[in-house]
């Protein structure tokens, strides 16, 4: 056991500290007056994270409760779910004669087109990045609050008027959108198309709008944090892997979702103007409409240059969680942090120029598909790199097998499992066979949902002390993280057999045709396995509102021996995060193990050999 | 905003985070521009793309906006140098000239309206009344900084301090920013015909 090592944080702070007279003005308290103004519109973004991490929670149940429904329907189209009557009303259909309750088959399309929607962008864009964001970047940075605070309240409220908006959406008698979470025209464009494709889709498209400024007033002000606010002595290079990749993620939201904006302008703009951007002449029930000359690709296009984006944004806060987690609780300084960052720059510089794997079967052109698929399996070199440093940070290291450890391993484990499946689908002829099957369903929801989830929850479980002064109960965490692990192996896995015989994505029931009728069974298994998953999370769900009140209190500042500014603050900080003086970055955030010293954090001074070291 | 200001202070070699902010949100707005003239060329490219010349009266209203953003220029560097009424002035004269941008550019849709270029119809004709429609709803946003600005100018004693430095800075440079994409949107327009 390394020695650990002693030194008095509140002296080194007095001593060492940056004093940016900020408790001098008196208006560090201005925020606690009233509950309203603390925890309601607050400024303060710890409390801003919270609020989102919350907000992404209640979505995530929606989101993964809808999934449950429409398993039940695909595992078990003979069985009746008319108890779910009470819930869904009139979407269930009893059929008269034999007594069975089925789902309404339009109101199927309209709940994985929900689901698609809400995990993507209420759970893993503002629920994963907007909560650790938040929470992080002033912290960890040593900064009193965000570059603009007013912004920041924006951002939440904007997001929360979003999810108000296709909330309401759900209760329409018409439905919600039911086109796919992807809205492509014709089906987004004519409100005559689908039931949902009236009012449903008219607030999707206004709740999105609203999503996306949420977003861009989130993006600016990180990307203005991390350049300017930080304290004295970080540089760049002594961020945490944190930091770097919320800093990429905002500028590749920033870069990205303009573009969905002008694509759903456009689709407005054919919606109520009369205008053809991508509706061609069409007949709806023998009558030609008034549209000329559109293109639906044209659409596609647009949407997936944010849609490909999109999976980095999900997904690079999840590795920065997981590169800090990993080594936190490996006693180990990051393998190659340089290569870390490098590579996180790579991959986020070549999802703009892979969008069209998407629509290799949109019918664009074969040589330009060649493009795309080389670029596209170019991502895998980043990937790899961050996947082998992950790996060699394990190797050797003094591990703690907590619950947050175990999410991060478990993040890995998924990652890669998720991405191998990627090399095949990049392949533009491969997807000929691939593309919509089931095989797709299981890869991104592999890389990307439960990945992403998984670095969620790792970042969860290792932050909770510091948003709630509590731990969060370790063997309700263990029973959640090995019945998610396994459960969500179960419920993906089987998918990939199922996509390769040929087995179509978003079919209502598939006990009509012949070819796949011997899959009914795997059905079945993958829709227990996601029953049984759900339950885990409702252990999750119980964990942390239990533990917010009567989990076990945290009792020193840094419960974790960790190195990151968060842990020098008070158990639990204010407004302006340190009561006294800012503190003075010293050294990089990975001093774990360093000559023989369990820990250095940051705020330690470097000897008089560190120094000599740094000079070579 | 309290954190920021006071951290500006000591560390005034860094740029304003208000400002760098403000960039950011350019290079926002200059994607979503970005986004629909590539479409507007992938479209184009497809073929059925009706062709017709672009109103002069689009070439009156950007000398306007170039005009008005030399005033607006003008106006700040009297601003800082003391210049009081001047500044003032030109401040109210550049508010007027980005109204009669708008104007204008209202008369060159009614002329393309009248040569039988159509909202619907063409998405030829369609590109060009979106485009220029959202270029002038970013306008609108200036105007009303321009706005506040001047009716600060007149209901404040003149007085030269830091943060009301930024908040010009900020107008000014947004104003630039929606009259270069101006010029851009009309240089691709003409070229792309």
């Amino acid at each position: 056991m390394a020695e650990i090592l002693k030194y008095n944080e509140e002296e080194l702070l007095k001593e060492q500290g940056f004093d940016d007279h900020f408790h001098d003005h008196g208006h560090g308290d201005k925020h606690k007056t009233s509950f309203i103004f603390k925890y309601i519109f607050s400024m303060d973004h710890k409390i801003i994270a919270r609020q989102f991490l919350i907000t992404g929670i209640f979505w995530a149940f929606i989101g993964i409760g809808m999934s449950v429904i429409f398993r039940l329907q695909l595992g078990f189209p003979e069985d009746s779910i008319a108890w779910l009557k009470p819930l869904l009303g009139k979407w269930i259909i009893v059929n008269e004669e034999t007594g069975i309750g089925s789902l309404d088959s339009q109101f199927y399309y309209a709940l994985i087109t929900m689901h698609g929607t809400i995990m993507v962008f209420f759970v893993l864009t503002a629920g994963l990045s907007g909560t650790f964001s938040n929470l992080l970047i002033p912290l960890q940075l040593g900064a009193r609050d965000m570059a603009s605070p007013f912004l920041n309240m924006l951002s939440y409220w904007f997001f929360f008027l979003a999810g108000i908006i296709m909330f309401y959406s759900l209760f329409l008698s018409t439905g919600p959108f039911s086109g796919g979470w992807t809205a492509y025209p014709p089906l987004s464009a004519l409100p005559q198309a689908s039931s949902g494709s009236g009012a449903g889709m008219t607030l999707w498209l206004v709740s999105l709008t609203m999503f996306v400024v949420s977003i861009l007033l989130g993006g600016i002000n990180y990307i203005t944090t991390v350049l300017n606010l930080r304290t004295k002595g970080m540089s760049m290079w002594r961020m945490p892997l944190t930091i770097w990749t919320f800093f990429i993620t905002a500028i590749i939201g920033l870069l990205s979702f303009p573009v969905l904006v002008s694509g759903f302008l456009l689709l407005m703009a054919d919606r109520g103007l009369g205008t053809s951007f991508y509706l061609n002449e069409i007949f709806v029930s023998g009558e030609a409409l008034d549209y000329v000359g559109g293109s639906a690709i044209l659409y596609q296009h647009l949407f997936w240059f944010l849609g490909h984006p999109e999976v980095y944004i999900i997904i690079l806060p999840a590795m920065g969680l997981t590169s800090e987690v990993l080594s936190v609780h490996a006693r180990k300084p990051i393998f190659g942090y340089k290569a870390m960052v490098y590579s996180v720059m790579a991959i986020a510089f070549l999802s703009f120029i892979v969008w069209a794997h998407h629509m290799f079967m949109s019918g664009v052109n074969p040589f330009i598909s060649n493009f795309f698929v080389i670029f596209t399996l170019i991502i895998a070199v980043p990937s790899a790199v961050k996947v082998f440093n992950w790996i060699t940070t394990l190797w050797g290291g003094n591990i703690r097998l907590n619950t947050p450890m175990l999410f991060a391993i478990g993040f890995v484990s998924m990652f890669i499992s998720g991405g191998l499946t990627g090399i095949f689908l990049g392949n533009s002829a491969i997807d000929i066979q691939l593309h919509d099957t089931y095989f797709v369903v299981a890869h991104f929801h592999i890389v990307m949902g439960v990945a992403a989830a998984f670095g969620m929850y790792a970042g969860i479980y290792h932050w909770y002390p510091k948003m709630f002064a509590t731990f969060m109960n370790e063997t309700l965490g263990k029973i959640h993280f090995w019945g998610t692990l396994i459960g969500s192996y179960a419920i993906f896995w089987p998918m990939h057999y199922i996509g390769m015989a040929g087995v179509p994505r978003r079919y209502y029931r598939f006990d009509g045709f012949e070819a796949f009728n011997q899959f009914t069974t795997m059905n079945e298994f993958i829709t227990i396995a996601a029953i049984l998953t759900f339950g885990a999370q409702l252990v999750f769900a119980l964990n942390f509102f239990w533990s917010i009140k009567r989990g076990r209190k945290v009792m020193t500042k840094n419960p974790w021996l960790a190195n990151t500014l968060e842990w020098t603050t008070p158990i639990k900080a204010g407004h302006g995060n340190w009561e006294g003086k800012l503190p003075t970055v010293h050294r990089w955030p990975y001093d774990y193990g360093k000559d023989g010293k369990d820990y250095i954090p940051q705020v330690i001074p470097m000897s008089e050999e560190e120094k000599a070291e740094a000079e070579h | 905003m309290d954190a920021m200001t006071t951290r500006y202070e000591q560390t005034s070699s860094r740029i304003h985070p208000l400002k760098f902010g403000l960039w950011i949100s350019m290079a926002s707005i200059s994607m979503m521009f970005a986004a629909f003239t590539s479409a507007y060329v992938v479209r184009q490219a497809q073929g059925d793309w009706l062709e017709f010349e672009l109103p002069n009266i689009f070439f009156v209203s950007t000398l306007v906006l170039l005009v008005s953003s030399v005033l607006l220029h003008i106006s700040f560097r009297s601003f800082k140098q003391g210049k009081e009424q001047r500044y003032k002035l030109l401040l109210v004269g550049t508010l007027i000239l980005g109204f009669v941008f708008l104007v204008l550019q209202y008369f060159g849709w009614q002329s393309l309206f009248e040569i039988g270029v159509d909202l619907r119809g063409n998405p030829s004709g369609s590109f060009l009344y979106i485009l220029t429609g959202i270029h002038a709803l970013h306008i609108i946003g200036g105007i009303v900084a321009l706005a506040i600005g001047v009716i600060r100018a007149y209901t404040r004693k003149y007085r030269l301090t830091e943060r009301r430095v930024i908040n010009f800075e900020l107008t000014l440079h947004y104003w630039h920013f929606v009259d270069l994409l101006w010029v851009y949107l009309l240089i691709f327009l003409y070229i792309s015909r």
